[in-house]
């Protein structure tokens, strides 16, 4: 395996000593809460596969978040992530500027997605989940797959990568929850539409905040439509130890770190997983107040 | 006659230890390490080396600190033990070493830890710190994981001359040693101290890289390494499969221990990271990842911390002195106790944990007594935190992603008992990627022994791959 004609283990012993490594590269405001890092990592450049996410840290006192890859660039070893700001870490990333480094990065990490070689696949984004549907339409499309795409969000400005899906879409919708450009309406309700309207697809791809991929996957499932969600639970370590990240799926646990994070979202029993991702909700509010009287040391 | 007695461990007082994350033992002084020293009787044929699973020369050491040649017993240990600093900390001594003294005949047997610890830390205060590095070969070996097996088997190959590079998953070195033992057990200086020593034995470690996602191991022979150690160890936790265990609230002991130890959720929101408290914890289970999760509850600042358990005192896994020292705390023995639901709120929270009675039948096939429930006996014990502790089954990101290295059904790789090899030619294993949740000295023994095998086989003398069955 060679990453830029060096063999990756040769880089990887030397990568303590790269000043440049996890550099931010670009830094864009895809909307106003929305931002876009493109970051130096060889290692997960070299390897990431549609579907797999890394688990950074930003500083030293920092905890362990996941992102899901949304892009990467194999020459220039760089990866996309694509992130808004929720909690303290998504916070402190957003202050970081072109130049600076991110402390941990880690990955690439997770099951890559099942992607079928033909036929037609709905990809549903919903808000910042758009980006983790880039990757996966790239490869469909680069495999010839027939990929159909729906981007929505609340309201028009908050659209994101368009252009990009638009170039791996064979169609694209574009919703808006207050009507303001496009199908009025949640991403869900389009994919009714479409559906109630006759398209057939053979599998539905449906990321984004937790209630939408849930009602996308009630819109699917009388069509028995396969319907593929990715599960973006706490993690800690995220590569298979701490047991934080359990989802259950038909019935059973699954680890989302190393069994997800795709998972069929017709077995998800999501009233668990939205109470399990809310958790921390009072410290998280916290160490925002926290972060927001100190200006967030870093 | 030698004092039949061995001399006490400094303790730190139990009402106050339990407010904060301090050392419980507090080492020898120069004093009582010598006292202690005196009490060997410098057998002309040992029997404690041979219960040290990497052959520490003990009575060698032992009197060395005896004649206050505290270098020389240091040196002496770390011949063959590169983290002796850790195992004087956590090591089973009693079962191991001290159970073969000759002096636990007629009275206590040599405190064979506490010496061990006395001469690491005399060390860390006092020691030049100079090592004696060897010229490298140029040949080239792989470690996957930095915990007490990776570090080991690193530093012997090191010393051996090999070019060595662990690759550490997690962002800090020093696996279990680091994200799973407390600090008021093991401190996480000390950790880095040892650490420090195997970096300057010679090996490189690198963090971040999760071997089998970042780079395989086919990826590590393609690039030029003759040899791979695999000591990935403890991998997803065990559950018990009863309702409730994904109630907001439960944690399993590794996720409990990471947040704690690794993240510092004790400190939040000065560490970003945090853990639910709780004011009434039960961890389920009775090793030593058991104790150290009660206590930590307690430290936390639980007013009431319970181990919940379905055999009796006589058949718990964990560490007398660990045990001991939970019962000082005021930590609640609930024995021939078995959980068969965790209970909730209508906001899906812990508020209990549904258990039956046990009593103790027929032995089974470890040879305890299999313990039956009683009939009727169910009762709640009222909790908002529950810690399972029930062990761990090795990472499968490593048999999944490796082709021909082969695990038993429960996920466990398959490696020999003596050497370490694995049914994948240039590849070894060892801890608890092997054996499932053990000891850290069982899987530095395992690291040892690998390092020497590896030694073997590069260097010509062993080259036949005999596979494990």
């Amino acid at each position: 395996m060679c990453v830029a004609g060096v063999a990756l283990a040769t880089r990887l012993e030397e990568k303590q000593e790269d000043s440049r490594m996890n550099e931010i590269l670009v830094k864009k405001l895809l909307t106003p809460v929305t931002k876009l890092m493109v970051v130096k990592n060889p290692y997960v450049a070299a390897k990431v596969q549609p579907g797999q996410f890394v688990i950074l840290r930003v500083r030293e006192k920092g905890e362990r978040i996941p992102l899901t890859v949304a892009d990467y660039d194999r020459e220039q070893d760089t990866i996309t992530l694509v992130f808004q700001e929720v909690g303290l870490t998504t916070r402190l990333l957003g202050q970081m500027e072109a130049g600076d480094s991110i402390l941990n990065v880690v990955g690439p990490l997770g099951v890559p997605a099942e992607l079928p070689e033909k036929g037609t696949v709905l990809v549903a984004g919903g808000g910042v989940g758009v980006a983790p549907c880039l990757p996966k339409a790239k490869e469909m499309h680069t495999r010839g797959v027939k990929v159909i795409s729906i981007l929505g969000a609340r309201s028009a400005d908050l659209i994101i990568l368009e252009d990009q899906m638009r170039a791996c879409s064979d169609e694209v919708y574009i919703t808006t929850d207050d009507g303001s450009r496009g199908f009025h309406g949640y991403v869900a309700d389009q994919v009714r539409v479409l559906l109630e309207g006759g398209l057939k697809v053979d599998e539905v791809v449906a990321i984004g905040p937790m209630p939408a991929m849930r009602a996308v996957c009630d819109v699917t499932k009388p069509f028995g439509i396969k319907t593929w969600v990715s599960m973006n639970p706490i993690m800690v370590d995220g590569t298979g130890m701490c047991g934080a990240c359990r989802v259950s799926v038909g019935g059973k646990t699954r680890f989302c770190c190393v069994d997800g994070p795709m998972f069929d979202g017709h077995e998800v029993d999501w009233q668990e997983a939205w109470r399990r991702a809310n958790v921390y909700r009072d410290e998280e509010k916290i160490a925002n107040d926290r972060c927001a009287s100190c200006g967030g040391d870093r | 006659m030698p004092v039949k007695q061995r001399t006490a461990m400094p303790m730190q007082d139990p009402k106050e230890r339990t407010h904060n994350f301090e050392q419980v033992a507090q080492g020898y002084t120069e004093e009582m390490a010598l006292a202690e020293a005196a009490r060997c009787l410098q057998c002309k044929n040992p029997a404690c080396i041979s219960g040290c699973p990497v052959a520490v020369d003990i009575p060698v050491f032992v009197k060395q600190v005896k004649e206050k040649d505290y270098q020389g017993a240091i040196d002496t240990i770390k011949a063959t033990n590169n983290l002796p600093a850790v195992c004087g900390r956590v090591c089973p001594q009693e079962t191991q070493c001290e159970v073969k003294c000759l002096l636990s005949r007629t009275g206590q047997p040599i405190a064979v830890g506490r010496l061990e610890r006395f001469a690491a830390d005399w060390e860390a205060e006092n020691g030049a710190g100079k090592v004696e590095r060897t010229s490298s070969s140029g040949r080239k070996v792989a470690v996957v994981g930095a915990g007490p097996a990776g570090l080991t088997c690193a530093g012997d190959l090191a010393k051996m001359g090999y070019d060595v590079t662990i690759y550490e998953s997690l962002h800090a070195p020093g696996g279990v040693l680091i994200y799973g033992i407390p600090e008021f057990r093991l401190p996480k200086d000390v950790v880095r101290r040892e650490v420090d020593y195997v970096r300057k034995l010679g090996a490189n470690i690198e963090t971040d890289v999760v071997v089998g996602r970042t780079i395989t191991i086919d990826e590590l022979f393609e690039d030029g390494y003759e040899a791979v150690f695999v000591g990935s160890g403890a991998g997803l936790p065990m559950f018990m499969h009863i309702p409730g265990e994904n109630l907001n609230g439960v944690y399993s002991a590794n996720e409990w221990l990471t947040r704690i130890n690794l993240m510092k959720a004790n400190r939040f929101p000065e560490f970003d990271t945090p853990v639910k408290h709780g004011t009434t914890v039960a961890v389920v289970g009775a090793g030593n990842v058991a104790m150290d999760a009660v206590r930590c509850a307690l430290r936390l600042g639980a007013e009431k911390a319970m181990i919940v358990y379905r055999r009796s005192r006589a058949e718990m896994p964990a560490r007398l002195e660990e045990l001991e020292n939970a019962e000082q705390e005021d930590v609640e023995f609930h024995l021939l106790t078995n959980p068969v639901r965790v209970l909730g709120n209508d906001k899906g929270w812990v508020t209990g944990l549904e258990c039956i009675k046990m009593e103790l039948g027929e032995p089974d096939k470890s040879g305890r007594r299999r313990p039956v429930p009683v009939p009727g006996s169910e009762h709640v014990l009222e909790c908002d935190i529950v810690v399972m502790a029930l062990g761990t089954t090795p990472n499968p990101i490593l048999s999944t992603t490796t082709p021909g290295l082969n695990a038993h059904d429960w996920g466990g790789l398959l490696a020999d008992e003596t050497t370490g090899r694995t049914t994948k030619p240039g590849v070894w294993a060892g801890g608890d990627a092997v054996t499932g949740s053990a000891t850290v000295i069982l899987a530095m023994g395992a690291g040892k022994a690998a390092a020497k095998d590896i030694d073997e086989y590069l260097s010509g003398r062993r080259r036949d791959w005999s596979r494990p069955g």
